[in-house]
C-alpha cells in the first residue's frame, strides 16, 4: 500500500518534473557556449504563455490537425502510468507492457504524423516521411533491447533488471551495449543532435519540428509538454536498463532514480555541445548501428549467457 | 578603330571615346575577350533617342585595365547567353528595364518586377507584374514534389523566395526568384548629383556600405580629377578589411548554428560584434556609414586610436581563432561541410562566379589584384590550395581572408602616416563622360559605371553587386545536393538580396 502511494506521488511528481528537462539540456548547452542560457524554467514560462494564445488553424485541414495534439499527450501519459519507480512496478502494470509502453509512444507519433499530412505544407510532409523513416529503424533498435530484457528477467515487463544481471561479466556488457542502443535511440526520438536540431529555425533541415510548424498557442503547448513528458519517460527507461534492482529503500531509490534521469540529461546536453549534427544519409546508419548493437548484446545473452531457459 | 576602350580602375573617359559597334562584332568580340580570360564586370543597356545603347564593361586581369565597348539596338538583339551563361542575368535585367530582347535567351524571366523605365518588359503586358510570379521550372512524376520557400523566411533574413524541384530528398533544380528589396537605387542616382547620393549608393548593399561607398566615391573622384590621399586611402582599406572580417566571421558563426554546432555558433556571434564596434570605433557606425566621402574619408585615425584598436585586436584575435579551429577540428562538422554544395571551377568560370565563392572554386579572381584601385594598400594574397568549390572551400576560403586582412590591419596600423584625410573634391560633374571603378567587397567584386548627362548631372549609373553574378552559383551548387544542405549551401555563399535588387 505504503508502495502505491509513493508511486502515485512520483507520477504525479513526473508531471509536474518533465518540463524541467528541455531547460537542463538548454542550460548545458549554454554553459559549453559560455552563455548564461535561458532560466531551467522557461519551459514552464513558455506553457503558460501558450495556453493564453489563440491558434490559426490551415484551411486545407480537416479535423486531424486539431485532434492529434490531444491524441498524442494522451497516449504519451498513458505509457507514463506505466513506468515502475525505481523499485516499485507501476500497480498498473502486466505481462508484455513494454510492448505497450513502446506502441503507445508510436501511437503519439502516429498521430502527429497524421496531423502533418493533414495541413497539406510540403514542409510537413518532408517532416513526416522522415520522421516515419527513422522511427521505423529506431523500432528495430527497441526490438533488439526488448529481446535482451526478455532474456535477461524471462519477461517481457517494464521493471529493474535484477541485481544478479549486473554481476555476470557477459550480461552486464549486454546490458551496457543495450543502454548505448537504447540512448540512440533516445537521442532520435527525441529529436536531438546528432539526430536532429531541436533549435534550427530552417524548415528544410527539420524533421519533428517540420510536422508541427503549423501548430500555436494551447495546441503547441500540448505537444511541448508532450515532448517534455516523452524525454522523460525515455530518461527514465534508460535509468531503468542502468540501475540494478537492489532494496536500499524507497527515499533513496527515488533520489538515484531522479539523479540519473538527470545524468542522462546532462549527457544529451553535452553531446549536443561538442558535436554537429548528422546529414540525413548518416541517421539511418546510425539506427542501425543502434540495431547492431541490440543484436550483439542479445547474441552475447543467448551464446554465451546461458540462453533462454 | 579599337574593339574596345581601356580604362583604370576608378577613371574616367570622355562617352565619344567608347566605340560603338556593329551587333555581329560586339557580340563576336565580347565573346571572344571573355573566353580568353577577362570576365563581365557589368552589361547595361541607356536609351539614347528611339534606340538603346549596350555598353560592355570587361575585366581583363592580366592588363589590369577595364575593356569597355558598346553598341545600339533598336530593341532587338541576338542574346549573348548560349555562348556566354554569365550574361543571362545582365540580358533578363536589360529586358526588364527596357524592354530590350535578346532573341534566343534561354531562360528570359523577370528579375526584379519592377514597371519598365521605356518600353515594356517581353514576359507581360502589365505594367508591372506581380512580384514572385514566373513560370517557374517544373518536373513532373509520381514522386516528384515542389518546395516553396519564402519569400518570408523563418530567421531574420531579407526576402527571396526559393522553389525546390525534388525527388525524395534529392533536389534536381532550384530556381531563385528575387526582387522584393527593389528599391530603384539605380533610378534615384540619376539627375542631378547632391551630397545624397554617395549616401544612396552605400545603401546598394548594408553589410558592404564601406565597398559601396568606396565605388562611388572613386567614381566621383574621377570625374572631379581628385585623388585621395595615401592616408584617406589606407583608413579605407583598414575599414574594408574590418568590414570583410566582421562578415565573414559572422557566416562562419552561423554555418556553424546550421550544422547545430554551438561553441562556434555562439562565441562567432559575439565576436562578429567586436569587429563591427572596431569600425564603430573608426567612424562611430558600426557598418561604417558616413566614414567614406568623395575625396577621402570624414574621420581621421589618430595614433591613439590606432593604438586601442590594436590593442583590441590583439584581444580579439586569439579568440577569434580558437573558436573557428573549434569548428575546422571536429570531425562532424567537416562530414557536414565536405562534399556539400560544390560548383567546380569550370561551372564557376561559365557562371562567371566573382569574389569569395569564386575563389572557392579555384578561380584566381580577385579585384584586389586584377584591377587595383589608385595602389590602394591591400592584403596578401590567399593560397587557392584545396579550393574545390564545396561548403567547406567557401568557408576555409573566408578563413584565410580573415589570417590575411588580420595581418594586413595590423600591419597597417602599425605603421604612422602623416598627410591630410581628406583631398579638396569640388564636386566637378563633366558632360558626356564614362566613369567605373571597381572594388573588393567582402562577397566579391563590386562594379558602379556611371556616364554622365550635362554638366553636374548622372544620366546611367549602374550598380552590379557580388551577389548579382553569384546567385546562379547558388542555385546551381543545390542540384543534385540533399535539400536539407540548402542552408549550409546558401549560408556559405550568403548573397545579398538587396544588393541583387537594388
Amino acid at each position: 500500500m505504503n508502495e502505491t502511494i509513493y508511486w502515485i506521488l512520483w507520477l504525479i511528481a513526473s508531471f509536474i518534473l518533465c518540463p524541467l528537462l528541455p531547460g537542463i539540456i538548454n542550460k548545458v548547452k549554454a554553459f559549453f557556449a559560455g552563455r548564461k542560457g535561458p532560466s531551467i524554467f522557461q519551459l514552464y514560462y513558455d506553457l503558460f504563455k501558450l495556453l493564453k494564445k489563440g491558434s490559426v488553424i490551415s484551411n486545407t485541414s480537416g479535423g486531424l490537425l486539431k485532434l492529434a495534439p490531444c491524441v498524442s499527450l494522451a497516449a504519451i501519459a498513458v505509457a507514463a502510468l506505466l513506468l515502475p519507480l525505481g523499485i516499485v512496478n507501476s500497480p498498473l502494470s502486466f505481462e508484455g507492457d513494454i510492448i505497450v509502453f513502446f506502441y503507445l509512444l508510436g501511437t503519439a507519433r502516429l498521430l502527429t504524423v497524421w496531423g502533418a499530412l493533414d495541413t497539406g505544407s510540403s514542409f510537413e510532409g518532408m517532416g513526416a516521411s522522415r520522421e516515419m523513416q527513422f522511427s521505423a529503424l529506431a523500432e528495430a533498435a527497441i526490438f533488439g533491447i526488448i529481446g535482451c530484457i526478455a532474456a535477461l528477467t524471462r519477461k517481457c515487463d517494464l521493471t529493474m533488471l535484477p541485481a544478479t544481471a549486473f554481476s555476470g561479466s557477459i550480461s552486464a556488457v549486454a546490458i551496457l551495449l543495450c543502454a548505448l542502443a537504447f540512448f540512440i535511440v533516445l537521442l532520435m526520438e527525441n529529436c536531438r543532435v546528432p539526430a536532429d536540431d531541436p533549435n534550427t529555425h530552417l524548415e528544410l533541415t527539420m524533421i519533428h519540428e517540420a510536422m508541427i510548424l503549423d501548430y500555436a498557442g494551447p495546441d503547441l503547448a500540448l505537444i511541448l509538454y508532450g515532448a517534455s513528458l516523452k524525454l522523460w519517460l525515455f530518461a527514465s527507461f534508460f535509468v531503468i536498463l542502468l540501475f540494478p534492482a537492489i532494496q536500499v529503500g524507497l527515499l533513496i531509490s527515488s533520489l538515484l532514480f531522479i539523479g540519473g534521469i538527470i545524468a542522462t540529461v546532462v549527457a544529451v546536453g553535452i553531446i549536443e555541445s561538442c558535436m554537429a549534427r548528422y546529414r540525413f544519409i548518416k541517421v539511418p546508419q546510425m539506427l542501425i548501428g543502434a540495431f547492431g548493437l541490440s543484436l550483439i548484446s542479445l547474441f552475447f545473452l543467448i551464446f554465451f549467457d546461458g540462453g533462454i531457459k | 578603330m579599337d574593339l574596345f576602350y581601356k580604362l583604370s580602375n576608378g577613371t574616367s573617359a570622355a562617352l565619344s571615346l567608347i566605340p560603338v559597334l556593329e551587333e555581329q562584332i560586339f557580340r563576336s568580340s565580347v565573346i571572344e575577350t571573355v573566353n580568353a580570360g577577362s570576365r563581365i564586370e557589368s552589361l547595361f543597356a541607356m536609351p539614347e533617342g528611339e534606340n538603346f545603347r549596350i555598353f560592355a564593361i570587361l575585366l581583363n586581369p592580366k592588363e589590369h585595365v577595364l575593356l569597355i565597348t558598346s553598341m545600339e539596338t533598336a530593341g532587338t538583339y541576338q542574346s549573348l547567353t548560349p555562348a556566354l551563361p554569365a550574361a543571362h542575368l545582365f540580358e533578363r535585367e536589360m529586358a526588364e528595364q527596357y524592354g530590350i530582347v535578346p532573341e534566343g535567351h534561354p531562360n528570359l524571366k523577370a528579375v526584379r518586377f519592377h514597371e519598365s523605365y521605356a518600353g515594356k518588359a517581353p514576359w507581360t503586358n502589365e505594367k508591372a507584374p506581380e512580384i514572385g510570379m514566373i513560370d517557374f521550372i517544373t518536373m513532373r512524376g509520381e514522386a516528384a514534389h515542389e518546395v516553396a520557400v519564402g519569400p518570408i523566411h523563418a530567421g531574420v533574413i531579407e526576402p527571396g523566395h526559393f522553389r525546390f524541384q525534388c525527388m525524395g530528398e534529392d533536389v534536381y533544380s532550384l530556381e531563385i526568384s528575387l526582387g522584393y528589396q527593389h528599391r530603384g537605387i539605380e533610378k534615384m542616382m540619376e539627375g542631378k548629383v547632391s551630397p545624397r547620393t554617395i549616401r544612396m549608393a552605400e545603401t546598394a548593399a548594408g553589410d558592404s556600405s564601406i565597398a559601396e561607398a568606396t565605388a562611388c566615391a572613386a567614381i566621383l573622384e574621377a570625374l572631379d580629377e581628385t585623388v585621395p590621399s595615401a592616408k584617406a586611402r589606407r583608413i579605407r582599406a583598414i575599414a574594408l578589411e574590418l568590414e570583410r572580417i566582421a562578415n565573414h566571421v559572422g557566416d562562419l558563426g552561423a554555418l556553424a548554428g546550421d550544422v547545430a554546432f554551438l561553441p562556434t555558433a555562439s562565441f562567432c556571434g559575439r565576436i562578429r560584434g567586436e569587429y563591427l564596434n572596431m569600425t564603430a570605433e573608426l567612424c562611430g557606425n558600426r557598418f561604417g556609414r558616413n566614414l567614406v566621402v568623395p575625396g577621402g574619408v570624414k574621420f581621421d585615425l589618430e595614433p591613439a586610436r590606432a593604438e586601442k584598436i590594436l590593442k583590441w585586436i590583439d584581444r580579439v584575435y586569439p579568440e577569434l581563432k580558437n573558436a573557428l579551429d573549434l569548428m575546422f577540428d571536429c570531425p562532424t562538422v567537416l562530414d557536414r561541410f565536405e562534399n556539400t554544395g560544390a560548383v567546380r571551377r569550370e561551372l564557376a568560370k561559365d557562371l562567371g562566379l566573382v569574389g569569395m565563392a569564386g575563389r572557392a572554386s579555384g578561380l584566381l579572381i580577385d579585384t584586389r589584384y586584377d584591377l587595383p584601385l589608385n595602389d590602394d594598400p591591400r592584403p596578401k594574397r590567399i593560397s587557392l590550395k584545396h579550393c574545390t568549390g564545396e561548403v567547406m572551400a567557401r568557408a576555409h576560403v573566408r578563413y584565410r581572408e580573415i589570417v590575411t586582412s588580420h595581418e594586413f590591419i595590423i600591419r597597417m596600423l602599425q605603421e604612422e602616416l602623416q598627410g591630410e584625410i581628406r583631398s579638396e573634391y569640388n564636386g566637378k560633374i563633366p558632360a558626356d563622360k564614362i566613369a567605373v571603378s571597381v572594388v573588393e567587397s567582402w562577397r566579391g567584386e563590386l562594379c558602379h559605371a556611371v556616364i554622365t548627362g550635362t554638366e553636374g548631372t548622372f544620366r546611367r549609373y549602374k550598380i552590379t553587386d557580388a551577389s548579382f553574378h553569384n546567385w546562379t552559383g547558388l542555385a546551381m551548387a543545390l542540384r543534385g545536393e540533399q535539400i536539407s544542405n540548402f542552408p549550409i549551401c546558401n549560408k556559405s555563399f550568403n548573397l545579398s538580396y538587396c544588393g541583387h535588387d537594388l
